[in-house]
């Protein structure tokens, strides 16, 4: 790795998200409006807001950055800057780290506000450490980071990568726990659920919701979400091909 | 095929065949480029010319056949940092400002900022370094992605189509300056379609459907087929091939 080429990318990977600040804004405020309408709607069950609530603060940036970075990868292969960068002496790698080290700090962000909102004005529960929730939150958008630089390779224009999110994103969702517990789900979508990564997650931050110690489970579910961002991490560099048709 | 021998090659290709999407789009092709001038890349457009230079920089999937460049096969990690390569259509972030996106690939390529001023001044670009590449004309964006390529001084220069849409007096200040590089040791390949530009250059390679039709310096094409310029010689060569058919 080679600090220079990924300190280097990060910085302009920032610099062209400050150029957007419509993105900037949304990124920003679109989870903490969302969970507080959350609240709202869930004002006769505070106990299921208090279920879901840390669950959701975690999931936002999983979600942001999987649109954002599937979009911002899909530009960097039709405009052509890929194809320039893969001609230049830079490491796929320092490309991928680079992208992270920006996109997790927007994370830790997103992720703080939400949480900041969520906790001293929403007046949300958590009985293990807020921080650790946040450290979860940027997890979990290298998570996102990671399976949108992967599935960039499979789309070819915008609308397509706007359709994977539907469809890689909501099942998880769908999946994850949050709706139904998953010990109550069917067999099948029981065992579906245990190959997919935001079951984990959703399993992390329940934990850290309603505990305030450490086990094995707990770390076992971190383990599985850091491992799947390192897969397809390594699954998205194997698609920055240098050579291509 | 190799019209130069007293000259140093800079780069060879050696029956070179390209297939995309099971279309034949090099035919193994053979052709030797010379080191330290200028050479011509002529053609129609859809001849193959963009692909035989994506060859050349290794980024293009070739089916059979090799290139060497400065004595090292085409795409080894190590002429990376010697070949500057500009593909047709402006690959650079439009987000940003052409000084930003100079900056980004100066310290990718490790080079001091003082060169992003150079090549600034080099494309004549100094009056519109500090808008955003998006907002700027074709040409203006077409020179910005020239100027990164200029960056690190590298020893071969491959430009597709470099000059399209750029007004009579900046043509000529840039064919200028590609003398001056080669004059300075740099080998350029320049491809264009419009055959006016072929006199510019030391040495020409004319390209037809994927086959080579001619390689050697305006001056022997010219009087080898009794041509009054280089289109007309162009002509002779198809249409006498056509008899031969």
């Amino acid at each position: 790795m080679n600090p220079r080429s990924t300190a280097a990318t990060a910085a302009r990977v920032l610099t062209q998200l400050r150029r957007d600040p419509r993105t900037v804004v949304l990124v920003l405020a679109v989870p903490p409006v969302l969970i507080a309408l959350f609240r709202w709607v869930l004002d006769g069950q505070p106990e299921t807001f208090d279920r879901i609530g840390v669950p959701l603060v975690g999931i936002f940036p999983l979600i942001s950055m999987f649109l954002v970075t599937s979009i911002t990868m899909l530009r960097e292969r039709t405009t052509g800057t890929l194809e320039r960068l893969m001609t230049m002496p830079l490491r796929r790698a320092d490309l991928l780290f680079g992208y992270g080290l920006a996109f997790g700090l927007v994370a830790a962000i997103q992720a703080g506000g939400t949480a900041g909102v969520a906790f001293c004005v929403l007046g949300l529960d958590v009985v293990g450490s807020p921080a650790l929730v946040v450290c979860l939150a940027v997890a979990n958008a290298l998570l996102g980071m990671s399976l949108g630089l992967f599935v960039s390779a499979f789309a070819s224009t915008e609308f397509q990568v706007a359709q994977f999110m539907p469809a890689v994103i909501m099942p998880q969702i769908l999946l994850c726990g949050l709706i139904v517990p998953r010990d109550q789900m069917a067999g099948a979508l029981q065992a579906v659920s245990d190959v997919l990564p935001m079951s984990y997650a959703v399993d992390a931050l329940t934990h850290v919701a309603t505990s305030a110690t450490a086990d094995r489970s707990l770390i076992v579910d971190i383990v599985v979400v850091l491992g799947v961002t390192v897969l397809a991490l390594a699954l998205g560099a194997a698609t920055l091909r240098r050579r291509t048709p | 095929m190799s019209a130069v021998s007293t000259q140093e090659t800079a780069i060879v290709v050696d029956r070179l065949r390209v297939t995309r999407g099971g279309v034949v789009v090099l035919h193994d092709v053979s052709v030797d480029v010379p080191a330290g001038i200028v050479t011509g890349l002529l053609g129609p457009s859809g001849c193959g010319k963009s692909t035989l230079m994506r060859s050349i920089v290794g980024v293009q999937i070739v089916t059979s056949g090799g290139v060497t460049v400065l004595g090292r096969p085409a795409g080894s990690a190590d002429l990376r940092p010697r070949i500057g390569y500009v593909k047709q259509s402006p690959s650079v972030y439009l987000d940003l400002t052409a000084r930003e996106n100079l900056r980004y690939f100066a310290r990718l390529l490790d080079v001091p900022a003082a060169a992003v001023d150079r090549v600034l001044r080099d494309v004549g670009l100094d009056g519109a370094t500090d808008r955003p590449v998006s907002a700027l004309s074709g040409g203006q964006r077409s020179r910005v992605s020239l100027a990164t390529a200029l960056l690190g001084r590298p020893e071969l220069l491959v430009l597709d189509e470099p000059t399209v849409g750029l007004d009579p007096v900046l043509r000529r200040d840039l064919w200028e300056m590609f003398h001056r590089l080669a004059d300075d040791g740099c080998t350029l390949i320049v491809s264009s379609h419009v055959m006016d530009e072929a006199e510019r250059c030391d040495h020409l390679v004319l390209m037809r459907d994927g086959r080579i039709v001619a390689s050697e310096s305006p001056g022997h094409l010219l009087s080898r087929t009794g041509a009054d310029d280089i289109e007309d010689a162009f002509l002779r060569i198809v249409e006498h091939d056509g008899d031969r058919a």
